[in-house]
């Protein structure tokens, strides 16, 4: 499956990022001038291990930090602050306001961005949440949700404002295996309803081949890009070495952990 | 190394499969059933609590007629008797209401200084610590204590008690405003953000709502802490302009030894208080931070 007519110039443009945070007694470096595009309709992943900088990464693509050096641009538009033109789905199941109903939920996005009003933003609403099949829960209060319906909604806001790209910040790692891989296929289906641009931050190498149509495999400490792939949702094996997807990508992430742990520990001895 | 401790231990043995045929049993017993009646009776926790205040009654009630010395401990019914008649004069009410007028007046001004303070606090950091400071040497200084320092200032009158007022709500409702306001988390501010909310409507649409239950509590805390500010200033002040309130009803049946009257001028103390608590903000927990799932 190929990504459908990608146009020349990429939706969003990251050149050259380094981000940089302050906690309370280290400048850290999350991102080391890292560069990748996003096209319109892609399913962009980012993957790799904790430390790599992808959850920072996107709350940069988000306008929540400043990066200190490069740009990043959306439809040509340097990224100044967040926006409702970048929808963002969070891990956290409290990103949902709990003293709003499901639909009031989906239409305070809409209405507090001034996208729609009144009826309009009802409707609207409405047909969001049957898209993610919580049609008799739009009058439930969050805390009556179970975790997965509450990612639902939480994507169902989301996709209602239309944005230029859906940022998903790890949306099913607080979710249960089962939950998480039905999560993955209703994610999948809505894509192929609408065909809206993703940007998916991943720590688990299946999710990131069954959701990503392009991955981006980034290193940790700092992140830096070591590779960006294509990819179909199945775990293929290479047709030349016969390694498939999900190790290959295994051993990319992991080829510099394995050369320090099997080295000489300082003062160690490697067997008894 | 492994390889031996692999062969000393046991391995599982191969054991049949099972797997249930057809439609599984349907014969069980109770599903669901509905308690009876007595069982939904003593679920009830208002009718619990009302047994319970009869039998303290009731005990009240034995104790003082074996004791037979009214100006000590007045039996209830006399205590019952004296408040009809103190409600029926109108004097109670009109005492209560001057109360609560009294309150209502220091409770609102207490308030609208403490969201001054809170968003003076929310935006800047000197601001934060002025804050945090004065609450933490304000908090713990007792109301009534102010009370020969305000007669100095504002003389014998309501601006004393107001004063005093303001002093026991603003810093409670302040602290807990603030605190609220501090723990909203980050995900629901990204949210806002996100939406493309800032400044005022940002502070009305995430953070309100997100620290009600934290403003709630401190309007409670606040409340009761002006409810006994006030009694205790009023037995202290007495009356101010000829009306005084319930501290001054109570005082006054004192020095006249009336005491079933200083018993029911103490009823309504506590009347007020418990109506304040289980009508108003009982009913405004349940229409909000209840049913958000915010509190249990």
């Amino acid at each position: 499956m190929k990504p459908l007519e990608p146009t020349p110039t990429p939706l969003l443009e990251v050149r050259g990022v380094t981000l940089q945070y302050k906690t309370k007694e280290h400048l850290v470096t999350a991102t080391y001038r890292v560069s990748f595009d996003v096209l319109s309709s892609e399913r962009f992943v980012l993957l790799g291990p904790s430390g790599c900088g992808k959850s920072t990464l996107m709350k940069a693509v988000g306008g929540y930090m400043a990066p200190t050096e490069g740009t990043m641009k959306l439809k040509g538009k340097t990224i100044r602050k967040p926006g409702p033109d970048r929808m963002m789905v969070f891990q956290e199941f409290d990103q949902l306001l709990p003293w709003k109903t499901v639909k009031k939920n989906v239409m305070f996005a809409l209405e507090s961005s001034g996208r729609m009003r009144g009826t309009a933003a009802e409707d609207k609403a409405m047909e969001t949440i049957a898209k993610v099949n919580l049609t008799k829960f739009a009058d439930n209060y969050p805390h009556t949700l179970s975790g997965g319906m509450k990612q639902r909604v939480a994507i169902a806001r989301a996709m209602a404002m239309e944005p230029d790209i859906l940022l998903m910040d790890e949306p099913f790692a607080a979710l249960d295996a089962l939950t998480r891989r039905k999560m993955q296929d209703e994610l999948m289906q809505l894509w192929a309803d609408t065909k809206f641009t993703v940007l998916f931050v991943t720590h688990s190498i299946p999710e990131a081949i069954r959701v990503g149509s392009r991955i981006l495999l980034l290193s940790p400490h700092p992140g830096q890009v070591k590779a960006e792939i294509n990819c179909d949702g199945e775990d293929r094996a290479d047709p030349v070495s016969g390694v498939k997807l999900s190790d290959q990508i295994h051993s990319m992430l992991f080829a510099e952990q394995v050369e320090q742990t099997t080295a000489v520990p300082a003062g160690g001895r490697v067997h008894d | 190394m492994t390889e031996m401790i692999a062969r000393t231990l046991p391995e599982p043995r191969p054991r049949p499969e099972f797997f249930a045929e057809g439609r599984l049993n349907a014969d069980f017993g109770v599903v669901e059933k509905p308690l009876t009646f007595a069982e939904k009776l003593w679920n009830n926790g208002a009718l619990r609590k009302a047994v319970l205040l009869l039998l303290l009654a009731a005990g009240w009630e034995l104790y003082a007629r074996s004791l037979n010395n009214p100006l000590l401990v007045p039996t209830f019914s006399s205590t019952l008797e004296a408040f009809w008649t103190a409600i029926a004069s109108g004097e109670l009410p009109g005492k209560a209401l001057n109360s609560l007028r009294l309150l209502l007046q220091g409770y609102g001004l207490g308030l609208a200084l403490a969201l001054l303070f809170t968003a003076f606090a929310m935006m800047t950091r000197i601001g934060t610590d002025l804050l945090e400071t004065l609450t933490s040497m304000f908090n713990p200084l007792p109301a009534i204590a102010l009370l020969p320092l305000t007669l100095i200032w504002f003389g014998l009158g309501d601006k004393s008690i107001i004063f005093v007022l303001v002093h026991s709500v603003l810093w409670a409702v302040a602290l807990n405003t603030h605190s609220g306001f501090k723990s909203v988390s980050n995900t629901l501010r990204m949210v806002g953000r996100n939406c493309g909310l800032g400044g005022i409507s940002f502070v009305t649409k995430i953070l309100i709502p997100a620290a009600f239950p934290s403003i709630l509590t401190g309007l409670k805390i606040g409340w009761a802490f002006a409810w006994r500010t006030l009694i205790a200033a009023e037995l202290v002040f007495g009356a101010t302009s000829g009306k005084g309130g319930l501290g001054w009803f109570i005082y006054e049946a004192k020095n006249q030894l009336e005491i079933p009257a200083v018993f029911a001028g103490l009823f309504t103390v506590i009347l007020i208080g418990l109506l304040v608590e289980n009508l108003f903000f009982r009913n405004i927990e349940r229409v909000t931070v209840k049913r958000w799932g915010m509190q249990s």
